[in-house]
């Protein structure tokens, strides 16, 4: 503790890189109890930030973003499990931003150690960096943060508002608590009759909450189990709301257009034909562009077509090719961060055979189903905000700082999101949506960002170039010595929610890299930043979205020059320390039926990515169909340590692995004059029903801690599609998109 | 002058320009936020509404355009009172974000209506407009193939 105290007083951190000029927080300030941020109801009473319970019944607040990954259900599942309510007894509510929610774990996650071989004491350091979050306003959806972040808070939240309406009851009745017990949001009286949670809740307001230790395992009632989705029947029926569903009365809807080259100024702009358009109400100059607000979305959106703009040029790069110029030119200056370095890398062992490959990952856009927008509504004292966000602290303050108000006076409504996958957690969009509505005084305006609007301006996954020199001897892998070059996400990011400058080295340009659990005598991964400033984001699995590819491509060049099974070549080299991996990869074997070999016309491929604190493995099947590729079979296996949701949890999986096929086979982001050429689905495609192959989920709990799982299935997936291409074709794939190289089914 | 349109059983008048697509006439105009906006360049599939019960992409038909009665997820039925196709996506638990689904859902309603019994390539066929970027595909088939039985016995 004292140790956390130190480095929290001289400077926070975040991966190893340091935040400079940032306040400095005594631990005394981190161990403080947020103050709870929802006042009672007037007839109830507010047990914890978790739980609320009032005349409507009980509330559980799931302060986390709902954009698919199912985290309203576990969570509220984690709470009632100890609480002893039934899912359907309970509503769940986002809950506003505010400090108690902050995210506890996302900063452990940014550690600089490789997580996998992680003691029981540094567990315990990295819970006490995660309570850094709370200063920093980290109430954040994302890093697969979620369940281990809830887990035992959670559950000490139910607990403890259980014990207190216990000791509600037995106050009551005169009885001692321990002769109660609870069932279905009532407690049990020793005569067998029942006194409603509901009934207790003012009684128990006025009780300091009682802790209480938490179940074990084998006593779960809900968790464990596949629980149904507490927003299916919504999203089934048409029924749940959106971000771009929320509607208010009198509404204005209104279009955007932005210079589409990036970081570039608005040079003049003539609106008065678009003004003279149907229904339109309003053009609003945005400095760098300008909102059409009217009575129609389609009609703001013609009307922007209509407006006659002069933009003015980008910095950046002019072409594609010097963009990745000048990634490549990173790897003649200074190392950023050497993160892993056993052994001598240096020198080749003797007698060894040395392998060696340079590979390109593509710039990325997020492409979520549902376009960014967000819905304003400014009063001159107060602003309101609806928004399907991942980041609500962020969006409140980002937006109080645009139209001149304290934070105080913003009201951040978290919609569902339809797809986040990092996109959700920046907040451009309800900034431009804020900055609309002060235009228009007393009245909501929803912006809408045109499918195009969206795919030219994201924060996009970095571009990466990855070199790698190996060797291998007596069928082993001797020897890896990786460089990596990209423009670091995390910084950009950081500066732009927090407003600090960071430096140091950056883990998110090396993670799925250095990390990996292989036993290599000589290993090396050094990162090198590339001097460019394109927006740059999160993207699902953040930087093992690149490494975790040619991490392991490079291994599966090593197999091939080592004349060894790729699958039993990784297994052999795996640190055998950490035996999880070995578990996941044993297990995908066995599913595939590895040992079998594959018909002529069909090629099967391995891929292996430790990420957010899960080892993953996937076996990929490929078949020449008609002339081109086809992705038939998949198999996944992943070790979550505890699996709270199993149902949830496949559909995780296959999530993570479709987004990652998606890119490796199709999507790209190239620019030109710094403007993103790509503009709509057809240029940006992604697997569909008939491109998708039969998946099979395994679900292993043999590591120690409980891990999310929303990334961890893309990298790998990404990587045994490039190793079973090869095993068809016998070419290897050194770049993505597929299709640029080889034919993919479309 | 308005234009009259019958959607999920009534009748609406409309006072909007004739090229306005059919989604921002449901979405913005009646309030029907069920149809979704994915591309506006029916890429998506997202925004899939009847049409005298053929699947059409709603960002794509004007206003002017809609040549008969008009069925949203909205119509196609209700949280109390699911169609058999809805139940069997809750009972497969298909929704992950569930942005795409009301496209998916109708989408597939206009292919057991032609094919009770579909097979997979049927499938594929008839889906393959229909983009969801959570990767539900394979639980959207298990769904079709539920509600094609649940459909029969009834």
């Amino acid at each position: 503790m004292a140790r956390i105290g130190k480095i929290a007083r001289r400077s926070f951190l975040i991966g190893s890189a340091a935040v400079i000029g940032g306040v400095a927080f005594g631990a005394y300030t981190v161990a403080r109890p947020a103050p709870n941020p929802l006042s009672p109801p007037p007839d109830g009473a507010v047990l914890n930030p978790f739980v609320v319970i009032d005349g409507n019944g009980i509330t559980l607040i799931a302060p986390k973003a709902e954009m698919g990954q199912g985290i309203h259900t576990t969570w509220a599942a984690m709470i009632a499990e100890e609480l002893d309510v039934e899912l359907d007894q309970v509503r769940v509510l986002h809950g506003p931003p505010a400090k108690a929610y902050y995210n506890s774990v996302v900063m452990a996650e940014a550690l600089p150690d490789k997580g996998y071989d992680r003691s029981d004491f540094v567990h315990a350091i990295a819970e006490q960096v995660g309570k850094i979050g709370k200063v920093m306003n980290l109430q954040l959806t994302g890093g697969s943060t979620s369940v281990p972040d809830g887990f035992d808070r959670m559950r000490a939240a139910g607990a403890s508002a259980r014990e207190t309406l216990k000791q509600a009851a037995a106050n009551r009745l005169g009885v001692s608590r321990g002769r109660l017990n609870t069932e279905g949001g009532a407690v049990i009286t020793p005569d067998g009759s029942r006194l409603s949670y509901v009934d207790l809740a003012a009684e128990a307001a006025g009780l300091d909450p009682i802790d209480a230790p938490l179940r074990p395992k084998s006593q779960w009632r809900l968790l464990g189990k596949t629980q149904p989705r507490i927003d299916m029947v919504p999203k089934v029926t048409g029924t749940a709301t959106f971000g771009i569903d929320v509607r208010q009365p009198g509404m204005k809807f209104a279009a955007l257009r932005m210079n589409p080259h990036l970081g570039g100024q608005m040079f003049r702009f003539d609106d008065s034909a678009a003004r003279a358009m149907p229904g339109v109400d309003r053009i609003v100059n945005l400095d760098n562009g300008f909102a059409v607000v009217a009575s129609n979305t389609w009609l703001a959106m013609q009307a922007a077509d209509a407006v006659d703009v002069e933009w003015g040029p980008s910095p950046h790069p002019a072409t594609q090719d010097a963009v990745f110029a000048r990634i490549a030119e990173a790897f003649d200056g200074k190392a950023n961060s050497t993160m892993r370095d056993d052994g001598d890398a240096d020198a080749l062992p003797l007698g060894a055979t040395e392998v060696v490959a340079d590979y390109q990952l593509p710039y990325l856009a997020h492409a979520t189903m549902e376009p960014m927008n967000a819905t304003a509504l400014y009063s001159g004292i107060k602003l309101e905000i609806w928004a399907g966000n991942q980041a609500p602290m962020f969006t409140r303050n980002a937006c109080a700082k645009a139209v001149g108000l304290e934070p105080e006076a913003v009201e951040v409504h978290t919609t569902l999101m339809g797809g986040g996958f990092g996109r959700r957690g920046e907040f451009d969009f309800s900034v431009y949506a804020a900055r609309v509505a002060k235009e228009l005084p007393d009245t909501p305006v929803q912006l809408t960002w045109s499918r195009e609007e969206d795919m030219t301006h994201d924060f996009y996954r970095p571009g990466a170039l990855a070199r790698y020199r190996g060797a291998v001897h007596d069928g082993k892998p001797v020897l890896i010595d990786g460089r990596i070059s990209a423009q670091a996400a995390t910084p950009q990011a950081m500066g732009r929610w927090l407003g600090l400058p960071m430096a140091g080295p950056d883990k998110s340009t090396v993670d799925g890299a250095f990390n990996q659990p292989y036993g290599v005598p000589n290993f090396r991964i050094r990162g090198y930043l590339a001097d460019l400033d394109l927006p740059v984001g999160f993207w699902r699995s953040v930087g093992a979205s690149f490494n975790g590819v040619a991490f392991d491509w490079f291994m599966d060049e090593l197999a091939t020059a080592a004349k060894a099974d790729p699958l039993e070549f990784r297994l052999a080299a795996l640190d055998p320390g950490y035996a999880p991996a070995r578990g996941v990869l044993t297990a995908v074997r066995d599913m595939s039926g590895w040992a079998t070999p594959t018909p002529a016309g069909t090629g099967r491929g391995v891929g292996f990515c430790y990420s957010f604190g899960v080892p993953t493995a996937t076996v990929i099947e490929v078949e020449a169909r008609d002339g081109a590729i086809a992705i038939t079979r998949a198999w996944i296996a992943a070790d979550v340590g505890t699996a709270l949701d199993p149902g949830n949890l496949e559909a995780q999986m296959i999530s993570g692995l479709v987004y990652g096929l998606s890119a490796a086979c199709y999507e790209e982001i190239t620019f030109t004059d710094g403007a993103v050429d790509q503009q709509n689905f057809p240029d940006h495609e992604a697997l569909r029903m008939h491109t998708m192959p039969q998946v099979e989920v395994r679900i292993l709990e043999t590591q120690p801690h409980i891990t999310g799982a929303g990334e961890p299935a893309t990298p790998p997936a990404m990587a045994a599609l490039g190793n079973a291409v090869f095993d068809l074709t016998g070419q290897r794939p050194r770049r993505l998109p597929l299709m640029q190289d080889f034919d993919i089914l479309l | 002058m308005p234009t009259t349109l019958t959607v999920n059983g009534t009748r609406h008048s409309i006072d909007l320009p004739e090229d306005v697509p059919l989604l921002w006439v449901l979405r913005d105009e009646i309030g029907l936020t069920g149809t979704k906006f994915g591309c506006g360049i029916a890429a998506c599939g997202a925004c899939t509404v009847h049409i005298d019960g053929e699947a059409v992409r709603s960002c794509q038909v004007a206003l002017a355009d809609v040549w008969g009665e008009v069925t949203t997820i909205e119509g196609l039925g209700t949280p109390d009172a699911m169609s058999a196709l809805q139940q069997a996506w809750a009972d497969h638990q298909v929704a992950q974000c569930g942005y795409c689904q009301s496209g998916q859902i109708l989408q597939a309603a206009a292919l057991l209506a032609e094919s009770p019994s579909p097979t997979d390539d049927e499938i594929d066929a008839a889906m393959q407009g229909n983009l969801c970027r959570c990767g539900t595909y394979p639980r959207i088939r298990a769904a079709i193939h539920s509600a094609a039985s649940m459909m029969k016995e009834a």
